[in-house]
């Protein structure tokens, strides 16, 4: 039986360089949003496809919770390899937060019977880093964050992990699968998608879910089904360098200035 | 549901500092829960931690004695969750740590509780817990409330709250924790690579380069501008996971405690949160940028705006 790999990803939100908040005071203008794929997502996905390319059976699905737009994110997914794309949405899911989008991976989850999760670490914009391992939670699955080593063979029930702590420090550890993990930058080198892959892409279908689908309903999801709200979104007042200006010369000068007093001054 | 839960986080063996700045967290937080500050350290013999936890603010402290000493996702989550069946505190402060990150959006999950992570501000209104937290790349502060939540969960940003200090004669209680079949078995620890014998932790003067340099090619002319002005070279994490530096050259939060710093230049580098985070005790960072909006600019002593590649050369002329 091929084992499947379900790889969640996320479409995140960068903001442009003069971007204004919304007139409720508790977003960003969506004007100033600018969509891609989550940074750590590339490295889970290449975590999957590199197990798939290893020989067997292997089956990699990438599944996100998002509208519409999250579709480019989804054939970014295909075209660097993953076998069949899924995106769940419902307006009732608008809103969400990360422990409500787990709710809805969960559901997924069940509804797909993978062997194996991945999720990346965090997402870009939000930085929860809790999505992943609270769809552990909800699941009753084994679960380890931070992985930035997977030693893993198909059919096995185990499998080797190392994680990344603070302060350049590593742990090994041993889980038993199925297993949902959140993947670490680093833990490979993701691809380029070529031009061949992604008009390949193109042409793929992507499978769409509903809250019915998975026998969900919408008190479960959205702001309601959040384990937080949002009351005010504010731009901070941020401390500021001084800058230094003048000409490259005059810059490069007053640094070298400030870089030999402090060597004097610790001589 | 009142008081305060803090849940401390030992290493090796070692009490994790940021333990401390969570209990001041909570004493400060004290009035506004009508209830005790009570902290609580799981292990296989908590009571080595007891006496670091008796400082100022902590009402009690529960031991929970359980696990093999090294972190293991389950055994963590159910003791804190026999922490907070039994105190039934109104806010629970987890440090937003690696750690954490694998078992309290589990404990949140699982228990229904308000939950945010990362939160660098703990305010009460009206009897009700208000969190703020960065988003969008720390582009912006986001407010979050929890309503109907009895229990609020939330991990705190190291570095943000000064260490409780003093001492304080709380009650010590030994607490059991059910017997759990854990699914993760920690193993040994592994320092980062040590591709080069260069000790970030003890150098004085750091210049890092970060993806602004755009190629691997450019290294070499970084590496002798460092020579140069008699800096170590340092790195953000995207080029020691590209591999153009050892990742023991990585600075940051997940890289080398650059704990020596004084001096700290960064070249190309727009300022991840993570990188942040781990360099901003330095007194002096001067940051050389392209981008005016670079996040590293709030941080920064010093900024300069322009073509690193251009700034460095004329900056070597100097040396």
């Amino acid at each position: 039986m091929a084992t499947k790999i379900l790889v969640a990803v996320k479409q995140v939100i960068a903001l442009d360089e003069d971007f204004e908040i919304r007139a409720d005071g508790k977003d960003v203008d969506a004007d100033f949003f600018l969509r891609d794929l989550n940074e750590w997502d590339d490295f889970s996905l290449e975590e999957a496809v590199k197990i798939k390319e290893a020989g067997g059976e292997v089956e990699v699905v990438v599944v996100t919770v998002g509208p519409e737009e999250a579709d480019e994110s989804l054939r970014k997914c295909l075209a660097k390899g993953a076998d069949r794309a899924v995106r769940i949405w419902d307006e009732s899911m608008e809103g969400s937060d990360s422990q409500a989008i787990a709710r809805v991976l969960a559901a997924a989850i069940k509804h797909e019977k993978p062997d194996l999760v991945f999720a990346g670490v965090q997402s870009s914009d939000h930085s929860f880093a809790s999505t992943g391992i609270a769809v552990a939670g909800l699941l009753g699955w084994p679960h380890a964050a931070v992985v930035n080593q997977f030693d893993f063979s198909l059919g096995a029930t185990q499998a080797t992990i190392r994680r990344e702590l603070e302060g350049g420090v590593l742990q090994m550890m041993n889980i038993d699968l199925p297993a949902v993990l959140s993947i670490q930058l680093g833990i490979n080198t993701p691809r380029y998608a070529s031009l061949r892959t992604i008009k390949q892409a193109a042409a793929k279908p992507i499978e769409t879910l509903g809250l019915g689908d998975l026998s969900l309903n919408a008190a479960e999801v959205g702001e309601v089904g959040s384990a937080s709200r949002v009351r005010r979104m504010y731009i901070p007042e941020k401390g500021r360098a001084q800058m230094i200006e003048g000409s490259l010369a005059e810059q490069a000068a007053k640094l070298a200035a400030i870089i030999k007093e402090f060597k004097g001054a610790t001589v | 549901m009142s008081g305060i839960l803090v849940i401390a986080e030992h290493r090796r063996g070692e009490l994790r500092p940021v333990s401390l700045e969570l209990i001041a967290a909570a004493e400060s937080l004290k009035a506004s829960s009508g209830g005790p500050v009570t902290v609580a350290i799981v292990g296989p013999s908590p009571d080595t931690f007891v006496a670091a936890l008796k400082v100022t603010g902590v009402d009690e402290i529960l031991t929970l004695a359980a696990g093999s000493g090294d972190f293991d996702p389950d055994t963590q989550a159910a003791a804190v969750s026999a922490a907070i069946a039994a105190r039934s505190p109104s806010l629970v402060l987890i440090p937003h740590s690696v750690d954490a990150f694998g078992y309290a959006a589990v404990l949140a999950a699982q228990g229904g509780y308000g939950f945010a992570t990362d939160v660098f501000k703990i305010e009460s209104d009206s009897g009700a817990w208000v969190a703020t937290r960065g988003g969008y790349g720390q582009k912006v502060n986001v407010e979050l409330d929890f309503p109907g939540k009895a229990v609020v969960l939330l991990t705190v940003r190291a570095a943000v709250y000064k260490p409780a200090e003093g001492s304080s004669n709380p009650t010590v209680t030994a607490l059991p924790v059910p017997n759990v079949s854990a699914h993760v078995r920690p193993g040994e620890y592994v320092e980062m690579s040590q591709a080069d014998d260069v000790d970030m932790t003890a150098a004085e003067f750091i210049m890092s380069i970060g993806r602004g340099i755009g190629e691997e090619a450019r290294v070499p002319q970084f590496r002798e501008l460092a020579d140069a002005m008699g800096a170590t070279l340092g790195c953000s994490r995207p080029i020691a996971d590209s591999g153009w530096l050892p990742k023991s050259r990585q600075v940051g939060q997940s890289g080398k405690t650059a704990s020596a710093c004084k001096l700290y230049i960064a070249m190309g580098i727009s300022g991840a949160i993570q990188h942040l985070a781990g360099m901003k005790h330095v007194s002096t960072i001067v940051a050389v940028n392209a981008d005016p909006g670079a996040s590293i600019f709030s941080v920064a002593k010093y900024g300069i705006v322009g073509d690193i590649m251009e700034f460095g050369e004329e900056l070597k002329t100097h040396f």
